[in-house]
């Protein structure tokens, strides 16, 4: 909210999605409760969304009455109080706990949000999800009113197309052409679906789309419906995600009562139902065709294209399947003309993308950038760098489908065409970084492992092929890799890559195929000298005590399962290698830092 | 903010068919129901017993292969009863990358019992998961209804501690993030 809403001099908005929920915000939420009422605050409660500075949750941020806020990060219970009594009671900001001041937006952390360009993830952090007025308040269904009652649907598509965006949900097809072919196809009766199955793993910003700002996607949905032709949508969401089922509901409901959904939608003769249909857990889910099947109460399994769902879809109807993130632009989009998103990033992949900062980066959380940004600008700018001043070692990008690029990748522009060019995918946009302690072998095994689990079982190269690979890949990190293993992998990988049905299988090499193309010098180490550099594949390190920094506090005795560690009260200790099992339950409880694997 | 009940009983029992007989109500004669039919048989009941799909196969107009097809494809049906508490560790690649490995590791070490088992006081049950979506706060694990973050294998003892006794977690809000 720009302003703080109702007369109050403050006005205080705890993030409250998941993120922050894990991160303690309930507890926060409960405290602020009971602080106002027991004080004389003249402040207004309210929750929000993710922001996407999931790295400081909780997050509060105080609104002044000019519209001005203070962000605050790490906020806990014991915090309120003097958080209430010194910015809300006397006014004066606690600097030691600022994440970032509107009016210099760069400071402390700041410069993570400053660095962003946010059409997405506009609304995301800003309006309470869970109500509707605040979504109006802000331009909210102008979109679609201005759609339903003064374009064609033709003009819709058109606008779309002008824009320039392509899918967000992985393959990065045109969502103009996609709507167009969809709106050709012949039949009464089409359909429309929102994928939420957000299965990648270390992609999450679906999720807080839906949290953090749930009427902008089905406002993009009402556009859809208008614009293809389609009466009926879906909202296919993970039940992993119950805040964001949660919202949703909240939501739908809320625009049934306004009408924005049901019969006569702002007094035109169009009408529009969505239904939330929960996933019950499949990877393969997230593939149209499998999706489709589960939402008819099938076992979600693949069907070979053509046909394509825009002319045989759900119930063998024409349907048209966009992701969550391209619904949410879509409002910005027809609001502020096509012509505007198009100017925003490079010449093929327009606009912004949004992606998910994990692993060892410092800032974790939620980046939207225009295209065209680099890497470097990414996890460095925004990112803030490695975590724990650590070295960058790679960037995963796109999950189980996508690949990894190292250090002298890092000035690629993010670009469908130019990432895939260096060997990854943006795929839906998770980006988890790696560093020096993270083994690519271990890593290519750890995706072979998730797609193998995940893989439908229905064609024979994905469902053995997969296997055959995570086998190898297994022995490897064992030490007991063969001379042979990385020729076998590539081959193996190119047949599976040919040969399987549909998109799971297809891309299930590519973790593997990128870590040889890039590191392929651990492969060979992991191989040839039983050594892993990253101090990682436990059957290939060591630990060992460096005795110049131990300090004898024998906090490692107490948890070591084996009792390998010995050594005199404050007097440097030793592991006995043949006992050591190799847990490294030491070198998560060493204060010291004294652990060394290698 | 109100916790369910995490009582052992706070699962129907599969003999008590009422439960059941309004879910099948409820979605009638609704095309493609038969997933949401079944989710929401596993959360009257706790799990799917072979008694349960039966019934719905016979009832909602299924065949029985059917019903057993979706219950064994989909990660999230379970055919065994689960324990008071349901522990799921997160294996997604943040936290993989954080040490999930050790986590669910260190967690077999402490109830000694494997993945997917039950402990025989019927306390916990443990499962791997693919991405809760939390990865800023990997490694994570979800315990019943809370969230533990930024979890180490050390920390693992204590936050199972807050949990083992009678009467619902002591202390186990999923603030114990450092």
């Amino acid at each position: 909210m720009s302003d703080n809403g109702n007369g109050h001099r403050y006005k205080v908005v705890l993030g409250y999605g998941t993120c922050g929920i894990a991160a303690g915000a309930t507890a926060v939420k409960d405290a602020l409760e009971e602080e106002v009422k027991k004080g004389s605050y003249d402040v207004d409660l309210d929750i929000a969304g993710c922001m996407g500075l999931c790295f400081i949750e909780p997050v509060v941020e105080i609104f002044d009455r000019q519209g001005g806020s203070v962000v605050y990060g790490d906020i806990t219970a014991k915090k309120v109080p003097q958080l209430l009594e010194e910015h809300v009671g006397k006014g004066q900001v606690i600097e030691d706990w600022v994440v970032k001041k509107s009016e210099d937006p760069e400071a402390c952390e700041g410069d993570f949000l400053a660095n962003q360009l946010r059409v997405v993830l506009r609304n995301c952090g800003k309006i309470n999800p869970e109500s509707i007025e605040e979504y109006i308040q802000i331009g909210g269904y102008e979109a679609a009113k201005k759609a339903l009652t003064s374009m064609t649907p033709e003009e819709v598509i058109d606008e779309v197309s002008t824009s320039g965006i392509r899918g967000r949900g992985g393959a990065g097809f045109p969502t103009g052409t996609k709507w167009g072919f969809a709106r050709k196809s012949p039949g009464e009766e089409k359909y429309l679906i929102c994928n939420a199955d957000e299965g990648d793993p270390g992609a999450f910003m679906d999720r807080s789309v839906l949290e953090g700002d749930p009427h902008s996607v089905l406002e993009g949905m009402i556009l859809a419906g208008f614009a293809i032709g389609a009466r009926q949508g879906y909202i296919y969401c993970r039940a992993e995600y119950p805040l964001a089922l949660k919202r949703l509901d909240i939501a739908i409901e809320e625009c049934h009562q306004k009408g924005f959904l049901g019969e006569g939608i702002f007094g035109t003769d169009w009408s529009f139902e969505v239904k939330v249909k929960k996933g019950a857990g499949a990877f393969v889910c997230g593939e149209e065709t499998a999706m489709m099947a589960s939402i008819e109460g099938q076992r979600g399994m693949p069907n070979p294209r053509p046909p394509f769902p825009a002319t045989h879809g759900l119930w063998g109807k024409p349907t048209n399947i966009n992701n969550v993130e391209t619904f949410a632009a879509i409002p910005w989009i027809i609001a502020e003309g096509g012509e505007k998103y198009a100017e925003i990033g490079t010449e093929k992949s327009k606009g912004t993308k949004v992606f998910c900062l994990a692993g060892k980066v410092r800032r974790t959380g939620l980046a939207e950038v225009p295209m065209g940004y680099t890497l470097r600008q990414v996890i460095f700018d925004v990112g803030g760098g490695i975590a724990e001043g650590r070295e960058f070692k790679a960037v995963q990008m796109g999950g189980p489908s996508g690949g990894c690029l190292p250090a002298e990748k890092l000035d690629t522009q993010v670009d469908y065409d130019q990432i895939t060019a260096a060997g990854a995918i943006i795929g839906s946009g998770g980006m988890i970084v790696a560093d020096n302690r993270t083994c690519m072998v271990d890593l290519a095994r750890y995706f072979l492992s998730f797609t193998q689990d995940e893989s439908c079982g229905k064609c024979t190269p994905c469902r053995i092929g997969t296997k055959r690979m995570l086998e190898i890949l297994e022995r490897i990190c064992e030490g007991k890799g063969e001379p042979e293993d990385i020729e076998k992998l590539q081959v193996l990988a190119g047949d599976i890559k040919d040969a399987s049905l549909c998109a799971l299988g297809g891309t299930a090499p590519n973790p593997v195929l990128t870590t040889l193309r890039y590191f392929k010098d651990e492969y060979e180490d992991h191989i040839f000298n039983h050594k892993c550099a990253a101090g990682s594949c436990p059957a290939l390190i060591t630990l060992r005590i460096d005795p110049e920094t131990c300090t004898g506090c024998a906090a490692c005795v107490k948890v070591c399962p084996t009792d390998a560690i010995t050594g005199e009260k404050k007097e440097p200790h030793v592991i006995d290698a043949e006992a050591c099992i190799r847990c490294k339950m030491c070198l998560s409880r060493c204060p010291s830092e004294s652990i060394i694997a290698e | 903010m109100e916790k369910e009940c995490a009582c052992s009983n706070r699962f129907a029992d599969v003999d008590d068919l009422g439960p059941l007989e309004e879910i099948i109500e409820h979605y009638g004669s609704e095309k493609g129901a038969l997933i949401p039919l079944l989710q929401e048989a596993q959360d009257a009941y706790g799990y799917l017993d072979e008694k349960i799909m039966r019934e719905i196969a016979k009832r909602a107009g299924y065949q029985l292969s059917q019903v057993f097809g979706v219950a064994t494809f989909f990660a999230q049906f379970r055919l065994k009863p689960i324990g008071e508490y349901l522990i799921k560790v997160c294996h997604g690649t943040a936290c993989h990358v954080a040490g999930a490995t050790q986590i669910t590791d260190e967690v077999i070490n402490q109830l000694g019992i494997e993945e997917g088992e039950t402990t025989p006081d019927n306390k916990f049950t443990l499962e791997s998961v693919m991405c809760l979506g939390a990865c800023a706060l990997a490694p994570i694990m979800v315990v019943g209804d809370d969230t533990h973050g930024k979890l180490k294998p050390t920390k693992i003892k204590k936050v199972l501690k807050a949990y083992a006794g009678p009467g619902g977690p002591e202390g186990a809000e999923g603030d114990d993030a450092e």
